[in-house]
């Protein structure tokens, strides 16, 4: 009877990447625990609820076979391209950024839902045009990635813009993209930087400042890289052990238990800490590329490819800016910050992965 | 074919995209490498680096202010002490309209207005970072209501807080002096004296009187606290403590209830007195009336208080027993008489008949003695007893006004007597030299005439007044005024005697010196101006009195009190030593516009020597006449 119903459960599961994700969860509770002060458990409590919804996301999804995602994929891009425009003219602002809406029953921030629809989307349609693919297509995949990365950005919301330029740019890239377009491309984003200087939010050019030099402004917008940098180095190869990093426990670090979560646990953890959380994204990603590789179809490939190297770039960005070498965009630590929002989309993507790893023999067979 | 086409291509296409995985993979193992490398290079070569940046970030060394050392009077007695108590503090700063802030305040405690403009002053005076005072010596009930109430008020805090009291009052305040807050010209002071280590954390410095004389032992070393912060500067919890050292405590030469005895003395009137064991300088009573209450000062003044203090015509802040300065008057005579003698310009039996004035030889002026019609055959000793001015305008021209500044100068007038109080003036003591350098005139034969009877250019405050008849009174062995009796040591509890200043005597012959002594027991005898404040006093007094003229007099006028408006009538002085065979105490002393100085100076005096001398307290208040 359990053992039906553990088999019901693990049908559609990839053993390997869910005990991944489960090792990375359980480090993340641990640091949730003591970046929330070390004294009580309403924050790992919640995020053990945030856990479960996202959960059965994942499960959910993965029951769901590859062919109807593809079917479903425009209109979740229509919907989440409709809710974004609506976040445009109605949402609600939360520190300074519009990217809620409130549906009435409850808020959304329809960017997440992005997150999954534009790879969908994307590869659908490479999927479709699978016989040769031209300028014109690539055209066409241009825009569907512009459209809601422009909006985003508008939010303003420079780290979901980030993550859904590279959630659309990896479909792209893995569909063959020519070397030609992808440089001449490079080259003229290079051309635009001083346009896209411009257009950026006073915040975010200080965010840049602040990363080239942190001390220029140490009370104010370099404040996050220096704390963190010292949280994580005064950490050492050892770190100073569970609930006593000094930087984290005494409110020094800013978002300690949210963007900024990897510095309690650099500090506390040390460079074995640092290093085997490393491993794990090295595992799950390296899965995730697995998987990607052996799908059947264009369809899972890409998706999956997508997927996988989103969450990597989820992990690169948020590692590269709490250790101080990128600047400083709204990006969480996957799998280990506290926070719903951005874990419900991603276990959502794994639910997606494990659908492609788990289906794949059927649609050979 | 065309299938074959189409396996082909998608063969092709996953080649294409396998090829691209690789390369992705790459850049994956790329990326997570230089994150490794950038873990690496925080945590193992930067690491020691990050770790005393952690370290300091951590632990933030919180002064601790030791406890202001007491002031005590010579028996015992608290003149300035301490007091913890809760304040009510607002950072400005952290307050975005602090009027409606206090108004929300004023709901949970009580702000009054006084309080709202005693922190309006403080705010200009202060930067906004700091923490100032809106109202000290909360209750319990105040503190909880406002515990309760503290999420409404960001930036407002309760800080338990030592805080200076004197408990004396307006007693003896001129000398006690008071504490006030640090303000700029302070901290300039402390800078440069290297001290502000040792002040940190200290809100409040002695200003005044013995307060800021001797502020240096009454402060005490600053101790410290390591204490865990977080970012916000919040001690969450200590590590270590290195303790203050309390401030010694002062001991001082007054006499609490001998000053009680003298300021009441006063009465109502404006003055002076200094009262002074003749023999070592301990400066037993230090009167300045009116004074004030130096407890207005310690939390920062308000306004209204400070515009009173400052804008009376008593002017109670100021300090004359130091810092008035007056025209002797015939206070002087005793000391020009011994000048006479010394330089052999009078024998004792020199006597002059006395018609109630003096010209100058060839001159029609007449300098007009008090009495009209003159005081008939008047020797030296009577001259002291009667106050004649017609002897003394003769004698001050025969000696010459460079001998006079010469023997006067060796008593002190002229010059500060380095009381151990600051903000003392040194009067003058006139001379040729310091008239060109004065006003760049010459000296004319008149100005000696004037000086003759401590008018004219002359003057002197009280303090030295005292210190010269101490001095006097100690047949010439110089006496210097101080406050400071002892230092008790806030360690050992050892208490340190402070040393006499000694300094050359001046020369009197001893056969000198008891004639003007007997002349001066003989003024408050019968026949002399004090007789009346002399009458059966038990003991004999060697006084003085004198009269200082405030404004001139033309030439024939006469002097109407009457008519006089108070602030123009004379002052009245008194300066003795008693008991005049083994004097115990010397002292001068001063009423403003008081009259003369047998009938309200003298009185005062006799008080003081009563209860100094027989331990009486004065069973009603003496009569100060003002004739």
């Amino acid at each position: 009877m359990i053992s039906r119903a553990f088999d019901f459960l693990a049908r559609r599961i990839d053993g390997p990447l869910m005990a991944a994700l489960a090792i990375t969860f359980a480090l993340g509770l641990t640091v949730v625990y003591s970046a929330s002060g070390g004294g009580s458990l309403d924050r790992v409590l919640v995020q053990v609820r945030n856990l479960g919804v996202a959960l059965v996301a994942l499960w959910l999804l993965a029951q769901v076979h590859p062919q109807v995602l593809m079917r479903l994929a425009v209109p979740l891009y229509a919907v989440a391209l409709l809710l974004l425009i609506g976040v445009a003219v109605f949402g609600d602002i939360r520190m300074g950024a519009r990217r809620w809406l409130n549906l009435g029953f409850t808020t959304i921030q329809p960017s997440e839902i992005m997150k999954i629809a534009l790879p969908l989307v994307l590869a659908w349609y490479f999927h479709r045009r699978e016989e040769g693919l031209g300028v014109v297509d690539y055209a066409v995949a241009a825009v569907l990635v512009a459209i809601p990365v422009g909006l985003i950005a508008r939010q303003p919301d420079l780290g979901t813009s980030v993550l859904v330029f590279a959630s659309g740019f990896f479909v792209i890239f893995l569909a063959g993209l020519s070397w030609k377009v992808i440089v001449s491309a490079g080259v003229a984003f290079a051309a635009a930087l001083p346009f896209v200087w411009g257009m950026l939010h006073d915040y975010q050019r200080r965010r840049v400042h602040t990363l080239i030099d942190p001390m220029e402004d140490p009370l104010g917008a370099g404040y996050h890289i220096i704390q963190s940098t010292i949280a994580i180095g005064s950490g050492g190869i050892l770190g100073k052990g569970w609930l006593n990093g000094t930087q984290s426990q005494l409110d020094f670090l800013p978002e300690r238990s949210t963007d900024f979560i990897l510095a309690v646990f650099g500090e506390e953890f040390g460079l074995v800490g640092t290093s085997i959380l490393l491993v794990l994204y090295l595992l799950i990603i390296g899965r995730g590329l697995m998987i990607a590789a052996n799908a059947s179809t264009v369809f899972a490939r890409l998706v999956a490819g997508s997927i996988t190297l989103t969450f990597f770039t989820y992990a690169f960005v948020n590692m590269g800016m709490v250790s101080g070498i990128l600047p400083v965009v709204g990006v969480p630590l996957p799998l280990v910050s506290y926070g719903g929002t951005a874990l419900l989309s991603m276990l959502a993507g794994f639910g997606i992965l494990m659908s492609i790893s788990t289906h794949k023999q059927l649609v050979a067979s | 074919m065309r299938v074959g086409q189409a396996l082909r291509d998608q063969q092709g296409e996953l080649n294409v995209f396998r090829n691209r995985l690789l390369l992705a993979s790459l850049a994956v193992l790329l990326a997570l490498g230089t994150l490794l490398a950038r873990f690496v290079w925080l945590q193992v070569v930067q690491r020691e680096h990050y770790h005393t940046l952690a370290e300091a970030n951590r632990i933030s060394v919180v002064p601790v202010v030791p406890n202001r050392g007491l002031i005590l009077d010579r028996n015992g007695e608290v003149l300035a002490a301490n007091y913890s108590a809760y304040t009510l503090e607002v950072t400005p700063s952290k307050v975005a309209n602090l009027d409606r802030a206090l108004d929300e305040l004023a709901t949970v405690i009580e702000v009054s207005a006084r309080d709202r403009r005693r922190l309006r002053k403080l705010q200009e005076e202060s930067k906004s970072f700091e923490s100032l005072p809106i109202r000290t010596r909360l209750t319990e009930e105040e503190v909880a209501r406002f515990a309760v109430n503290r999420y409404r008020f960001p930036g407002f805090e309760i800080k338990a807080r030592l805080f200076r009291s004197y408990p004396q009052g307006e007693v003896a305040s001129h000398a006690i002096g008071y504490i006030g807050r640090i303000n700029d010209a302070d901290l300039k002071r402390i800078d440069e004296a290297g001290l502000t280590t040792n002040y940190k954390g200290t809100d409040h410095i002695g200003k005044l009187g013995i307060e800021g004389a001797y502020e240096k032992e009454l402060h005490g070393v600053t101790g410290s606290e390591q204490v865990e912060v977080d970012s916000g500067g919040r001690a969450i919890r200590a590590l270590s403590r290195n303790e203050p050292l309390s401030g010694n405590n002062l001991v001082v030469t007054l006499d609490l209830k001998l000053q009680r005895v003298a300021e009441e003395a006063f009465q109502n009137y404006r003055g002076a007195l200094v009262a002074m064991d003749p023999k070592t300088g301990e400066v037993l009573a230090l009167v300045s009336k009116p004074g004030f209450d130096p407890n207005l000062f310690v939390d920062g003044i308000d306004p209204v208080n400070w515009e009173a203090l400052n804008t009376s015509p008593d002017r109670p802040l100021n300090n004359r027993a130091l810092r008035g300065q007056y025209p002797p008057g015939s206070t002087i005579k005793p000391f020009m008489a011994l000048a006479a003698l010394e330089y052999r310009k009078r024998t004792p039996e020199y006597a002059i008949s006395d018609p109630g004035f003096y010209t100058l030889p060839g001159m029609a002026h007449r300098y007009r003695d008090w009495k009209k019609e003159g005081h008939g055959m008047v020797n030296m000793h009577r001259s002291i007893v009667v106050s004649c001015d017609t002897y003394y305008y003769g004698l001050a021209v025969d000696l010459g006004i460079d001998a006079i500044h010469e023997y006067l100068s060796k008593f002190g007038l002229g010059a500060k007597t380095g009381i151990d109080i600051e903000g003392e003036l040194q009067g003058i003591s006139p001379s040729q030299e310091w008239k060109w350098k004065r006003f760049k005139q010459k000296w004319y034969a008149g100005d000696t005439v004037s000086v003759g009877i401590g008018q004219g250019y002359m003057l002197a405050t009280p303090l030295q007044l005292a210190a010269m008849t101490a001095t006097l009174a100690n047949g010439g062995t110089p006496v210097y005024p101080r406050l400071l009796k002892g230092v008790e040591d806030a360690r050992t509890r050892q208490t340190k005697a402070q040393e006499p200043r000694t300094g050359p005597a001046v020369a009197i012959k001893p056969e000198h010196l008891a004639l003007v002594t007997a002349a001066m027991v003989a003024v408050t005898s019968p026949g002399g101006t004090a007789a009346k404040a002399g009458a059966n006093a038990g003991y004999t007094i060697a006084g003085k009195t004198g009269t200082a003229q405030v404004i001139g007099l033309k030439q024939g006028e006469k002097y109407d009190a009457a008519k006089l408006r108070e602030e123009h009538r004379d002052h009245a002085l008194f300066v003795a030593f008693a008991p005049a065979e083994d004097p115990k105490l010397a002292m001068a002393l001063l009423v403003e516009n008081g009259g003369s100085g047998s009938g309200t100076a003298a009185p005062i005096a006799r008080v003081v020597f009563d209860y100094f001398l027989l331990g009486k307290l004065p069973a009603e208040k003496p009569k100060l006449s003002n004739d």
